[in-house]
């Protein structure tokens, strides 16, 4: 691992997001990443947060266009209430702010706490949550269907019309309209390594496969023999549609875990579009990379999200942030 | 009776333990969650020391607040919401009494229980934490040792239980056969509270 010592993974990664990105307040000390401009006169703010690990997601889509602040917890653990008020307070320019937060029980619990205290100090808050994987049965037996790739959508959309000048109950209802247009379904072909423990968090013998898998390398649905890229589009396109079944065009994000390379993902994105092709699916855009990582994770997922004229006029609405810029 | 310095103590201890079995913790929530479940909380409790140390509050309510309210700010992850809850509202239960019986506290951390039941939305046999504190709190109407032995018991009995809350549910079927390092941890904060009570000679 390049790091110094397990305990300042965070805060070495943000000193060097610092030095990097100018255009970013970056406070090391409390964790809170803020857009220079912030609080910008008459807008919603949008705040997000989870635990680090997952990089690009969030610091790297702070920025016009997408988020205002974002909180990086502990790797893998969700960030403290401390960080969110925080957040809130140094963006809140009066118009509210719309709280981010993918279905984790750690983040969901944060984030009430958060909106609570933040309420207290006559911040108004809104939240949505995002709960995109298909791999997870919907139950009153599990925590809930995991936040995954979908969080970049909500947070490109939503963030786009907080930009544009739309109220905090508008921005806030495309956020869900988004999360609810959204399903994803990911695949490990390692397990992952986190700075703490030093070993793989889970145990996926070479040769096999994990589908299914969480962002942290929670299981997923089954384990198999390694399959091929045009396999595994196949299991992934399938798991997703079966639950989105999708009317209409759809936007495609290919995502990569954090150790596939961008070849591989190209490649595995050729076969994702065959498959929606074969199932008559339109796809109006598609974005290939790692934005939603899982540290040292090989592996990608696939996140549909259908959408209408609106949503894809917010989605190629200009961005400026570290991970994702286009337009302007 | 057991006054503000107990509280202190037991919070300390709890520290201690929790810096002896962080390793094991994690090695627990790597097996059904994600591997940091130790080093959360040791960070946590750390923080309760450091802030305990700094300004020593002078009732027992108000040790257990502070620790709670450190707990939420640095722990994280789920369990720094549900710990930070169970201290403050027992904190809380106890109100400003300089000093509280045992009987009381016993009674205070039923309040904090059923705070964390609430907040989390889990019952016995969910495989949390609850299912270590909830005979803990039956049994410390007895004793602390009985206290610490409940919980203990409680958590060796998340082996066999498929877990319905948190992280660990992802697993379904495949978090049969594991202990819940929650309801581990939990038990080292009851087992710390029967220590510190024998290292004060058993008046308590």
């Amino acid at each position: 691992m390049l790091i110094n010592v397990p305990e300042t993974v965070v805060a070495d990664g943000l000193r060097g997001m610092a030095a990097a990105h100018p255009e970013l307040t970056v406070d090391v000390e409390n964790r809170v990443v803020v857009r220079r401009d912030a609080p910008v006169a008459g807008k919603v703010a949008l705040v997000s947060g989870g635990g680090s690990g997952h990089e690009p997601l969030h610091a790297g889509f702070v920025g016009p266009g997408m988020l205002s602040a974002a909180c990086p917890g502990e790797v893998f653990t969700s960030p403290v209430p401390d960080q969110m008020v925080r957040a809130a307070a140094a963006v809140d320019s009066g118009a509210g702010v719309l709280f981010v937060v993918k279905n984790y029980t750690g983040d969901v619990l944060n984030f009430e706490m958060a909106a609570e205290l933040a309420d207290e100090e006559g911040v108004q808050v809104a939240q949505v949550l995002v709960n995109d994987d298909v791999a997870v049965t919907d139950s009153l037996f599990t925590a809930g269907r995991r936040g995954t790739g979908a969080t970049l959508f909500v947070e490109k959309i939503a963030g786009a019309a907080a930009e544009e000048g739309a109220p905090l109950d508008r921005v806030a209802a495309l956020a869900r309209q988004v999360n609810e247009a959204s399903r994803s379904f990911g695949v490990a072909l390692t397990s992952v390594t986190t700075p703490a423990k030093g070993s793989p968090t889970f145990d996926l013998p070479p040769g096999e496969l994990e589908l299914g898998v969480g962002i942290h390398g929670e299981p997923g649905r089954e384990r198999r023999p390694m399959m091929t890229s045009r396999e595994i589009a196949d299991f992934a396109v399938d798991a997703v549609l079966e639950d989105l079944r999708p009317r209409g065009p759809v936007i495609a994000l290919v995502n990569g875990m954090g150790a596939t390379p961008l070849l591989e993902l190209y490649g595995f994105n050729a076969e994702v579009q065959r498959v929606l092709s074969e199932r008559g699916v339109v796809v109006a855009r598609t974005l290939v990379g790692n934005y939603v990582t899982s540290l040292d994770m090989a592996g990608c997922s696939v996140t549909l999200c259908q959408v209408d004229e609106e949503l894809v006029r917010l989605w190629d609405a200009p961005v400026q942030t570290p991970a994702l810029r286009w337009g302007r | 009776m057991l006054d503000a310095r107990f509280f202190h103590r037991w919070m300390s201890t709890t520290a201690a333990s929790v810096d002896r079995e962080a390793a094991r913790l994690t090695e627990l929530d790597s097996a059904i969650g994600d591997a940091d479940h130790g080093s959360n909380l040791q960070r946590g409790f750390t923080a309760v020391s450091a802030a305990l140390d700094k300004e020593p509050p002078q009732t027992p309510g108000a040790v257990l607040v502070l620790a709670g309210r450190q707990l939420i700010s640095t722990v994280g992850g789920a369990s720094g919401p549900l710990y930070g809850t169970l201290l403050r509202r027992t904190g809380k239960a106890l109100g400003d009494a300089p000093a509280v019986t045992a009987g009381e506290l016993a009674r205070a951390l039923g309040e904090g229980v059923a705070a964390v039941a609430q907040l989390g939305g889990a019952q016995a046999g969910d495989k949390t934490m609850l299912d270590a504190l909830l005979p803990a709190v039956e049994a410390l109407a007895t004793s602390f040792e009985a206290g610490a032995d409940a919980a203990r018991a409680g958590a060796l009995a998340t082996v066999p239980l498929q877990a319905r809350k948190g992280r660990a549910s992802y697993l379904g079927e495949r978090s049969i056969g594991h202990q819940d390092p929650g309801a581990t941890s939990a038990a080292l904060l009851i087992a710390a509270l029967a220590e510190t009570a024998a290292a004060a000679g058993g008046d308590a």
